[in-house]
């Protein structure tokens, strides 16, 4: 299995490690309802170094990104970013990622790490002449600090005023006093940072950030957690709710697909889609009956099956059991009752509005 | 950890013997393993079971697992405390977090069952 540079602070810590997509990591510390209640309540810091880092230079750089994704690079300014699917020319997710514009001319593509190599060699088929294309997932380690005090935790160890860092923008700090690549972003719904690094970095930053947020009780926090977080914000995970199977209109993602914009791969399947009406809508659902609805259970409507679920949990912050689903379109209404077949039981649910959770914004 | 007069299975569930009747819970090291218990399903009192039968079924944020009967018999209690309050069986799997009571069909069968001490060797064996 593959390690992260920080695969020994995480057995130190005794954590509960996981094979997650072949790599060694930690899906909890003490706990998951605790760790999620922490990020919530206060900050977490996250080691998210698995992640795929792929590296597009060149005069024409921003033509292959835009051929890519289908959402919009060319608006981004320098040190600014942006979330995308990227899609094949059926319209189907090969993965979805960030974009952060390093130069006019130079793009960092953020990656699952489960799809770093798929996306690479994705990327590479599609290559043009004068862009340098390149995977450097190896030589880059990523931390993600995420919560309320997230950034009165950093900005101690910070050489710059990140409170000049908005949403979806990113700045070079010295963190520690080490070079890091900062950015507003993150995956569980809360104000935070994520902070690229050298791997021969990432130990020494990973433990002044802890030094730095005792006071203000920050923890690392596991996988396990991670995925409770983002699934209440309703941020998706490739592979459960995003797939090869499954458009971004029908996930929800419409906003990040500009149909506006000149050619890119899977924009005719795409028009298509949406000139007929998707089939199928993601949606979330609040369970009426006692049980949790898993990843792949059946969802029902008057017996009939209509779709499946697609994440479900017991939600710490709602104290309520509830999922996302895939279902036919004409059954996607706020309020309509369902049903999802857990055991073989079909226990009843409703369909709610989405995100499940959402913070306030000072 | 593991208390001396308990009987335990190889799928980690423990049995109090009193008479013919059994309390019956999960171990210390089988909570550990779940993690967070948000959901306990549970049996009917009065339903008959076999041994190795699943007779209901403990969900922590990540995991869904049965929960086994070592022994043949009806259900003639079942814990409703832990319906609103499943992480009893984290905090204390052992007291509070027990899951029901039977009546047993055949005593013998617990013979099958490990001692203390041997469930801990066992436990070692398989780590």
């Amino acid at each position: 299995m593959k390690k992260t540079p920080l695969h020994k602070a995480h057995l130190e810590a005794n954590a509960k490690m996981v094979n997650f997509g072949g790599w060694h990591m930690p899906v909890q510390y003490v706990g998951i309802l605790e760790e999620h209640r922490n990020v919530r309540t206060k900050a977490g810091l996250f080691d998210v170094s698995h992640m795929g880092e792929i590296d597009i230079k060149g005069n024409r750089a921003l033509e292959l990104v835009q051929k890519l994704i289908t959402n919009d690079a060319s608006k981004l300014a320098v040190k600014q970013a942006l979330y995308t699917p990227m899609c094949l020319p059926n319209g189907g997710i090969v993965d979805d990622l960030l974009v952060y514009r390093k130069g006019e001319n130079h793009f960092l593509l953020v990656v699952n790490a489960a799809n770093t190599d798929k996306d690479y060699q994705w990327i590479e088929e599609h290559a043009i002449d004068g862009v340098a294309i390149a995977n450097i997932s190896s030589e880059v380690a990523q931390l993600a600090l995420q919560g309320p005090l997230a950034e009165q935790i950093l900005q101690k160890i910070s050489n710059k005023d990140l409170s000049q860092i908005k949403f979806f923008w990113f700045d070079y700090v010295k963190v520690d006093g080490e070079d890091c690549l900062v950015s507003r972003t993150g995956y569980t719904g809360e104000d935070g940072f994520e902070i690229y690094l050298a791997p021969d970095k990432a130990r020494k930053v990973w433990y002044a950030i802890l030094e730095a947020g005792k006071e203000e009780g920050v923890m690392p926090i596991g996988l396990g957690a991670r995925d409770t977080l983002r699934f209440e914000a309703r941020l998706p995970l490739y592979g459960n709710e995003l797939s090869e199977e499954i458009s971004p209109l029908e996930a929800g993602l419409e906003m990040f697909v500009k149909l506006d914009k000149d050619n890119f791969i899977g924009k005719e399947a795409l028009e298509k889609q949406k000139a007929a009406g998707v089939k199928r809508k993601l949606v979330g659902l609040e369970m009426l009956d006692r049980g949790i609805p898993r990843t792949h259970y059946k969802v029902l409507k008057d017996g009939e099956e209509i779709g499946f679920v697609t994440s479900g949990s017991f939600s710490p912050t709602l104290e309520k059991n509830i999922g996302l689903a895939l279902i036919k379109a004409e059954h996607a209404r706020i309020g309509n009752k369902i049903e999802i077949q857990v055991r073989g039981r079909n226990l009843k649910a409703k369909i709610v509005k989405t995100p499940f959770y959402k913070r306030e914004v000072k | 950890m593991f208390p001396k007069d308990f009987k335990y299975s190889r799928e980690h569930e423990w049995v109090k013997i009193e008479g013919t009747k059994v309390r019956l819970g999960i171990t210390h090291y089988a909570q550990d393993a779940l993690g967070d218990v948000v959901f306990v399903e549970l049996p009917e009192v009065g339903t008959e079971f076999a041994a190795n039968d699943s007779i209901g079924v403990i969900e922590s944020v990540k995991a869904v697992s049965d929960v086994y009967t070592p022994v043949s018999g009806k259900v003639v209690a079942i814990n409703e405390a832990l319906l609103d309050s499943p992480e009893l069986v984290n905090e204390d799997p052992y007291g509070d977090g027990w899951i029901v009571e039977m009546e047993m069909s055949d005593t013998g069968e617990l013979d099958n069952l490990m001692t203390a001490e041997e469930y801990q060797k066992f436990l070692k064996e398989e780590a």
